[in-house]
Formats: C-alpha cells, sequence, structure tokens
C-alpha cells in the first residue's frame, strides 16, 4: 500500500504545488512529462464500493509505479462508488497525480464549477471532461440524469475559469484552478467519418489532452489518427490512446454487448478463444498494443484502463519497454 | 413525429434556406414588432412555433434552438440533452446509446448538416449549456429580439449580468444569438417567472386586503 502523509492531522498546505512551471497550466506531472516530449501512462483506477481510504491506496499500488497520472472515474457506466473527488483527494496526501473525472450527468453548473475549485485547492492538477453513459446501464436506472452540460461546453466552462478566472456568471475567482484540461475521444465508434471533427471541437473548446475510450481496432484508430495529422490537431493536443487487457473471450464479448462505446473485433475476441490461458494472451494482446499505439504518429501516450485486472498495470507497462527511456 | 424528422433532415439545405428567408422577412419586421411588443406577442408566437415544430422537428420548446447549426436535428431529442455532440456511446450503424430503436440525433445532425450550405462550418461552433429558465419560450421572437438589438446597438436592453456567457462562447453569441441571449426577456418568456409573479401578485393582493382591514 502507498504511503499517506502522517502522522494525521494531515497538513492540507504539505504538498500543493499551485504555481505551475512557465508556459504550463498546473503543476501536474502529466502535463510536464507531455511537454517535454516524453511518452506518457495513465492508468484508471477502479474505484471501490467502500469509505475506507486503504482500499483506494491498495488498488492504486500497482499503477503509481508506472504511471504519470491515476484517472479516478466518476461512476462511470452509471454505476455507484466512492467519487472521484474522494480518489483524487486521498491520491493528493499521498503525494501521486489524479485526473479528476466529470461526467455530466450526475451533477449541474453549479456543482461542478464548485467541486471544481475544490479538487484543484487539493492539489490535483488535471480534469477529464466528460458527457457520461446514460444512467439506464447502471445500477440506479431510475435516477435523474442531470446532463446540464454535455462534455464540449463543460471543457469551455472551465477554460474560462482557468483563463479568464471567472465562474460562468461572470463572478470573479479570487484564485482559478490551475488544471491541465482533458477531454475523451472514442475513435472506433460510430460516426467514424466525424469522430476526427468533434475531437477537433473539443480542442477548440480547450482540451489540453484526450484520452481515447478501449482501442482494439487498430485498423480503424490509424485511419483516425490519419485524420487527425491531416487537419494538425496532434500538434495541439496531447493524444493517450486507451488500451486495457482483457480477460477472456467472455469477457470480451459481454463488454462490447453490456458497456456503452466499446468496439472489440471479430479477431480479437477469436484470439482469446484459442488460447490456452485467454488471461495470458490477452495481457499479451495489451501490451501489442501499447507498443503499436507508441509507433503511430500523433500519439503522445497510452492510458490504461484494467478493469479488475490492475495488478498486471505495471507488469504490461515494463514488458512494453515505453518508459524505458525515461531513466 | 420521428418519420417527420428524418424527413426534415434529409432536406436540411431547402429548410436551411427557408429558415434564412424567414429571418430576414421578420428581422425587417423588427420595430413593428418592438411596436407591438414582444410581451403580447410571447404567448400566441410561441403556441403557433411549438405546433409547427413539434410537428417537423420533434421540437421541445427550449427556447434556444440552433437547428441550423445542428443539421436541422433538434438536439433536445437527445436522451442525454447534448448540444455538442455525438457523444462517444453511439451504436453500430449510427443508433443512440440511451433509446437503441432511435438514430442518433447527432449523427443525423453531421448528415444534415454536410447537405447545407453553411451547415459544416455551423456545426462546429461551440455551444454553450442552454439556460432553462427559458424553456416552453419562443426562440423565434428571441432570435429576432436578439438580432435586433445588435442591429440597434441598444446597449440599455442587453443585460450586463449575462455577458460572461457571450464571452465564453463568443462565436455561438455571434452566429446564434439565441443560444446565448443577452436581451431583457419579457416577463412572458420567463414561464418559470410568470408562475412565481402569479404567487406575488397574490400576496401582495392579499396584503393590500390586509392593510384595508387594518
Amino acid at each position: 500500500m502507498i504511503k499517506v502523509q502522517s502522522p494525521e492531522p494531515y497538513d492540507p498546505l504539505s504538498q500543493v504545488p499551485l504555481v505551475p512551471p512557465k508556459g504550463h497550466h498546473s503543476a501536474s506531472k502529466l502535463e510536464r512529462v507531455l511537454r517535454k516530449g516524453l511518452f506518457a501512462v495513465t492508468a484508471e483506477l477502479n474505484p471501490p464500493d467502500s469509505a475506507d481510504p486503504r482500499d483506494v491506496l491498495k488498488a492504486a499500488e500497482p499503477l503509481v509505479e508506472v504511471a504519470d497520472a491515476i484517472n479516478a472515474t466518476d461512476a462511470s457506466g452509471a454505476n455507484c462508488h466512492m467519487s472521484s473527488m474522494g480518489i483524487c483527494s486521498l491520491l493528493s496526501r499521498a503525494g501521486q497525480g489524479s485526473v479528476f473525472q466529470i461526467s455530466c450527468r450526475d451533477r449541474n453548473r453549479i456543482a461542478i464549477q464548485g467541486d471544481v475549485l475544490g479538487v484543484a485547492a487539493m492539489g490535483v492538477g488535471n480534469v477529464l471532461c466528460l458527457s457520461g453513459d446514460g444512467v439506464g446501464v447502471g445500477d440506479q436506472p431510475g435516477a435523474k440524469a442531470v446532463f446540464d452540460f454535455d462534455a464540449i461546453s463543460l471543457l469551455r466552462t472551465l477554460k474560462t475559469m482557468r483563463d479568464e478566472g471567472v465562474f460562468l456568471s461572470g463572478r470573479k475567482l479570487t484564485t482559478p484552478p490551475k488544471i491541465f484540461l482533458g477531454a475523451a475521444a472514442n475513435p472506433c465508434i460510430q460516426p467514424l467519418e466525424w469522430r476526427a471533427e468533434r475531437l477537433a471541437k473539443k480542442v477548440q473548446a480547450g482540451a489540453d489532452f484526450i484520452q481515447t475510450n478501449y482501442i482494439f481496432d487498430v485498423d480503424v484508430f490509424e485511419r483516425f489518427m490519419e485524420n487527425i495529422r491531416k487537419e494538425g490537431l496532434h500538434k495541439k493536443v496531447f493524444i493517450l490512446a486507451g488500451v486495457g487487457p482483457l480477460a477472456s473471450a467472455k469477457a470480451a464479448r459481454w463488454m462490447r454487448t453490456n458497456v456503452p462505446g466499446i468496439h472489440i473485433p471479430d479477431t480479437v475476441v477469436d484470439r482469446l478463444e484459442a488460447a490456452d490461458n485467454p488471461g495470458e494472451e490477452g495481457k499479451k494482446l495489451c501490451i501489442e498494443l501499447v507498443q503499436k499505439m507508441r509507433q503511430i504518429e500523433g500519439v503522445a501516450g497510452v492510458h490504461i484502463m484494467a478493469y479488475r485486472r490492475e495488478h498486471m498495470v505495471n507488469e504490461i507497462i515494463e514488458a512494453s519497454g515505453v518508459l524505458d527511456d525515461r531513466q | 413525429m420521428y418519420s417527420v424528422r428524418l424527413f426534415c433532415i434529409r432536406h436540411s439545405r431547402g429548410f436551411e434556406t427557408i429558415y434564412k428567408g424567414l429571418e430576414k422577412f421578420f428581422l425587417s419586421l423588427h420595430p413593428v414588432l418592438k411596436g407591438i411588443g414582444y410581451n403580447r406577442l410571447e404567448r400566441p408566437v410561441a403556441v403557433v412555433e411549438k405546433l409547427s415544430k413539434g410537428l417537423l422537428f420533434d421540437c421541445k420548446m427550449c427556447g434556444q434552438c440552433v437547428l441550423s447549426s445542428t443539421g436541422m436535428s433538434c438536439p433536445m431529442n437527445c436522451p442525454k440533452n447534448i448540444r455538442n455532440g455525438p457523444c462517444g456511446g453511439v451504436r453500430d450503424g449510427g443508433f443512440c446509446e440511451v433509446r437503441p430503436e432511435m438514430r442518433c440525433v447527432w449523427v443525423e445532425a453531421w448528415n444534415g448538416a454536410k447537405n447545407m450550405k453553411n451547415g459544416l462550418e455551423r456545426i462546429r461552433i461551440v455551444q454553450p449549456p442552454i439556460n432553462r429558465e427559458l424553456r416552453g419560450s419562443s426562440s423565434w421572437l428571441r432570435v429576432i429580439r436578439e438580432k435586433g438589438a445588435m442591429k440597434d446597438a441598444s446597449k440599455g436592453q442587453l443585460d450586463p449580468a449575462k455577458s460572461e456567457m457571450a464571452q465564453a462562447f463568443a462565436k455561438a453569441r455571434k452566429l446564434e444569438p439565441a443560444a446565448v441571449p443577452l436581451a431583457r426577456e419579457p416577463e412572458a418568456a420567463l414561464a418559470e417567472q410568470s408562475v412565481q409573479e402569479q404567487t406575488s401578485v397574490h400576496t401582495s393582493q392579499s396584503q393590500t386586503a390586509g392593510k384595508a382591514e387594518q
């Protein structure tokens, strides 16, 4: 388990580097790594259904060795878990960089703008703006879907808070949040022909970095990146390609039917089906994907989402060799 | 109606022309409309707008219509109310994540925009979050009011409290002023307020009554 600042009480000023380096938006390590031109790694943490901080720190353990920032999901798939804000705050206490994910599904503009000030004060440097899955796929389908913002209007709002130092209402902030702004992209999902266009809109709205959803179809992703390069977007935004290890053919089939926005080609499912040890094969496939992403022009890093397989993340990154130039 | 909605998106180019023509015509009538009073026009126009746009586009009367910037596909039909879509959950074949039997509103929007003269330029505009206070009010009148006020440069008509939104979403303000309205709203356009108004009238009446008794 990673160490938390101790003994209590925790000094909230001990680890808050409020001043970003020159030319940077935030003091986040992820931004520093990307601006240096290094291949970045981010990893998603599976949030616990628990109020015990040790569960967060334990889940973070295999990620911190390799990740420049850890994404704390915001009730992804509309399932209730510990909040992104709580997880990010705990990671800050432990001296780890995190990405505060915001889904527009659960909170309105009043809540979200306040939350961003809160996490920034906790020393969180990165924010990821998402529209969010519909409530119907989650564990509480009767909940009210908010969707006051969408990902793009949210991005522009946070950019306004950061750069103009005001709320959307025009009220002044005494200290604006120093945040590195992220957005998602889903390159392998319909409408393929407009996916690069939507990313362009996110850049226009204020995105500094992009984390994509799972990519299992490298051909489709290559075509997407071609469009990105044609528009010169890879020079305006850092793109982190989303990858993850699949547990088995059955899990892959379940994911593509039940989780919105996931495309897994049959070739991948077949390969897992044919393998003697599907878990190992999924890991091998993920290592190959990381290496392939590294080769694609315009890809600035990878974002690993290892749902219930976090223990593999450090091994995958180490085996892929993408961090070898860090030493 | 769903099939009519899809028909309108297929003919987005034609509707773009009609919309442009009508807007020009009514904008020329702005002084007359101002004379009659936007407050007086609000309710009857909103009824006509609801019926016609309801039939054609499955309009939800958000009061901040941006059809010309969304390929004539109404974004309020998106179950996530996304104003800058599509989201990342679109199903194979271009169907909606939340309502699988429906075509994705935003897949249709981009296809509709492609057929329009200025559609692709306009769908690239970053749209702001909508003002929920304006639900149920006439967007047509709002467009004329906003564009008219821009022409008049009648600064007194513009509400400074809303200027931050207009700055943050400057392009939308320029091309779709009803999405970032700055002009003062006529009372009848604020549905919520008119309910409050009735209550406050009621209270003041009872206060007067109380005074009379004293």
